[in-house]
């Protein structure tokens, strides 16, 4: 198969409209809000030391702070906003998505606007702004028909820099749950699709320069006083505006929407749910990528409708508990608590998705070790990996607590990478999870957690409160509870790291849907 | 003849702040000064002398700290700044002509702060094109970058003298041109001055230049007014600075006269 007949571009260019067109105006928006508010203020300090001292320095600031971070800071200060704005006013608004996004891009676009209009209008000539002046202008007349004029040029090529920032930047609004050309870039990291990653980059690259030049059409009629250029720039830039509203206009809005967190096997589930949706004659569509923390204060929002977690996750990350329990009785007190928060427990899909200690095979055998207590004898020697968060995990505390686990080194890893690292003897145990299709690639076993140091995982559905008594819903997703086991899941996360046409996660929901289905 | 004056300036003061830590600078002290109708004045003085300030004082781009400035009668302390610039046209230094205007752009731009209709101001441009002896056609849509220094001067003074003012304040108009053309556009601004019944008030370090262009000639010195009179007068004058700079437009015309013969090709 060649490089270009794989169906995976095909498949990349029918998410294009949604995900171009909600790139543009997440883009646009912000751009138009930062220039809202740095223009004001760049006017407003052009005489003022002081203030343009202390301007350019905060944006600088934000300006240090990394795009992801910055976005993701955002979504829990929206958050509590939106909660304070709930009770003091009985107004509520949506923390998750479009907002934050914009909020933190318009941020992101101020520092280039701000800088370059106070040098623009700090170069004018101060013989020009006298003669202002002098032919009986008013200091606003000034402004606009003189200062502004003569910066304009210096002020277009700030726009330009922040309309290129904002349109990359934007493609990390992703996590945050703004759908974005990033959608692509995510979920092909995931999921090994390099197809898809490629894809993004240039949509996001392309749309990048095609803007810019845009820009700089208006900013060179300017400059040589053309008309037509200026409005050859501006009607561009309102056909592309315009061409990405009409697909959401054109289209219904989507009943269900069913979210996804960052990883391969959440991509597949959601492909899954949708599918289903599909078939029962809904339209549902997706939201991917979404960060851990974000996901789950997006359902109780009622910002997405489902989504797949893990029990043990909810337990420890949502609700702070470091006691372990076993599996049933985790799981009904886990059923209490997010009744409280009008989420339902719809019920569990079969499967574990649970942290494990796990090594080669073959080490294993000729070492005697079975479990991690036998583990815990051979550990002094050995080296360990795992994902970025695991040793400030519970779990790791837990595990170290209960087995006196000591390994001679630490190291964090991409999780992709790890169980590769395990195969190869880089290292000799890695925290693996249960569901990793590529346990079974890299002929690695799963030690057993005897002294239950690890709480169970079972991956569950979960719906929103708006949803608690949609018995549609319910009906179209029952099909898939307690039918998934560890050893299909499994499988069809190693179909989907496959790298190939059939490891798209629609795809193989649709391999997962022929296996369990009947 | 005694005409009631149009501008007059009693006992002013104005000091500028220093740099950082050092003392204000006087740039104008103590000085009392009348233009009467009509009359053409010029004020002359080294850089420093404290003659911009003077001048910039009357319509008011800087507010005086002490004494009292009357234009056509009324205090400008209580008149509106920017409605007093509007009625006093004024010619900056090197045009300071707004480089994003057109010449009728930059000509029409106080009819146009005053809303005067666009075909009126059409029709004024056109008028004082004539007057400064600009091509209509050739020079109405030109931009200032596309015009000689002259021609800039020119449109500088068609601009001042496009809302019918009454007086003309000039800040060393000719200062940066060609001798020739500096020659030309003196007569032809003198001209306007008398034709239109203007007063002028013309900044310049050049004492040949105010001679041959003003009524009435005041010299300045580090913010003081040292003398003011006719040419005539001020030679009289027993102020050494003021004899000092009247000797070098006499000793040029001294050696010009015997430099060149009186019939010849010029």
């Amino acid at each position: 198969m060649s490089f270009f007949s794989d169906p995976r571009w095909g498949e990349a260019l029918a998410h294009l409209p949604d995900y171009l067109g909600n790139h543009v105006r997440v883009s646009v928006t912000a751009l138009a809000l930062g220039l809202m508010i740095s223009l004001p203020l760049a006017i407003a300090a052009r005489n003022r030391r002081a203030m343009r001292g202390a301007l350019l320095g905060l944006a600088s600031i934000v300006q240090t702070v990394p795009g992801l971070a910055l976005l993701a800071l955002f979504y829990p200060v929206l958050l509590a906003l939106a909660a304070l704005s709930l009770s003091w006013f009985g107004i509520g608004f949506s923390a998750f998505g479009f907002l934050p996004a914009v909020l933190a891009l318009a941020l992101y676009s101020m520092l280039p606007v701000l800088r370059n209009t106070i040098t623009g209008l700090g170069g004018v000539d101060p013989a020009i702004r006298e003669a202002a002046q002098g032919v009986g202008m008013t200091p606003a007349q000034s402004l606009f028909q003189v200062e502004l004029p003569l910066a304009l040029p210096v002020m277009m090529a700030g726009i330009r820099t922040a309309a290129v920032w904002v349109i990359g930047t934007a493609t990390l609004s992703t996590p945050i749950g703004q759908t974005s050309l990033g959608n692509y870039i995510f979920a092909g990291l995931q999921t090994q699709n390099w197809v898809f990653v490629l894809f993004g980059c240039l949509a996001a690259a392309v749309l990048a320069l095609a803007v810019d030049q845009l820009l700089a059409l208006i900013e060179v009629g300017i400059r040589h006083r053309s008309r037509l250029r200026v409005l050859a720039g501006s009607a561009g830039i309102a056909a592309l505006v315009a061409a990405t509203l009409v697909p959401t206009m054109s289209r219904s809005p989507s009943s269900y929407i069913v979210g996804a967190k960052t990883f391969g096997e959440q991509y597949v589930l959601s492909a899954l749910m949708s599918q289903r949706l599909r078939a029962a004659g809904f339209s549902a569509s997706s939201r991917e990528g979404l960060g851990s923390n974000v996901i789950f204060e997006a359902l109780a929002s009622n910002d997405i409708d489902v989504y797949v977690d893990y029990s043990g996750t909810l337990w420890v990350n949502q609700f702070h508990r470091a006691d372990i329990r076993p599996r049933a009785e985790l799981l009904a007190e886990l059923n209490v608590m997010l009744a409280r928060q009008n989420i339902t427990l719809l019920g569990e899909l079969g499967f574990e998705n649970a942290y494990a200690l796990v090594m080669p095979r073959q080490r294993a055998e000729a070492l005697g070790i079975r479990s991690i207590a036998d583990l815990a004898a051979h550990a002094q020697g050995m080296s360990m990996a795992a994902d970025y968060e695991f040793f400030s995990r519970p779990e790791w505390a837990g595990l170290q607590k209960q087995y006196g686990l000591k390994f001679r080194a630490q190291r964090q890893m991409q999780p992709d990478f790890m169980y590769a690292a395990a195969g190869s003897g880089e290292v000799d145990v890695i925290a693996g999870y249960t569901s990793d299709g590529l346990i079974a690639k890299y002929d690695l076993v799963v030690l057993d957690d005897v002294r239950r140091a690890i709480p169970p995982y079972d991956a569950i559905v979960l719906l929103a409160p708006k949803r608690a008594n949609d018995e549609a819903l319910r009906a179209a997703l029952a099909p898939l509870l307690g039918r998934i086991d560890i050893a299909s899941m499994r499988e069809a996360n190693l179909r989907a790291a496959g790298g190939d046409g059939a490891s798209s996660p629609d795809a193989v929901a649709r391999w997962l849907w022929e296996k369990i289905g009947r | 003849m005694q005409r009631s004056p149009l501008i007059a300036f009693a006992h002013v003061g104005k000091s500028f702040a220093g740099g950082r830590g050092a003392q204000a600078v006087r740039a104008v002290d103590d000085v009392s000064l009348a233009v009467a109708e009509g009359e053409f004045l010029a004020i002359v003085g080294g850089s420093g002398s404290g003659k911009t300030t003077l001048l910039r004082l009357a319509n008011r781009l800087i507010d005086a700290d002490e004494g009292e400035i009357t234009v056509e009668g009324e205090d400008v302390r209580s008149v509106d700044p920017i409605k007093l610039r509007r009625r006093i046209g004024y010619v900056f230094q090197s045009g300071g002509l707004f480089p994003h205007f057109s010449v009728s752009g930059n000509i029409g731009i106080t009819p146009k702060l005053i809303g005067t209709p666009a075909d009126a101001i059409a029709a004024r441009v056109d008028e004082l094109l004539d007057l400064v002896r600009l091509d209509r056609a050739l020079y109405r849509d030109r931009f200032p970058h596309e015009l000689s220094g002259g021609q800039r001067q020119r449109v500088g003074v068609a601009r001042a003298l496009a809302a019918r003012p009454r007086i003309v304040l000039m800040d060393e108009p000719f200062g940066a041109l060609d001798p020739l053309t500096r020659d030309a556009l003196g007569d032809d601004y003198r001209e306007l001055h008398r034709k239109l019944g203007l007063t002028t008030v013309m900044i310049t370090h050049d004492m040949t230049e105010a001679i041959l262009l003003a009524d009435r000639i005041a010299v300045m010195r580090s913010g003081r007014l040292l003398a003011q009179g006719t040419p005539a007068q001020l030679s009289r004058s027993g102020d050494a600075y003021v004899g000092e700079l009247l000797r070098t437009p006499r000793r040029q015309a001294e050696r010009l006269n015997a430099l060149l013969p009186r019939d010849g090709a010029a």
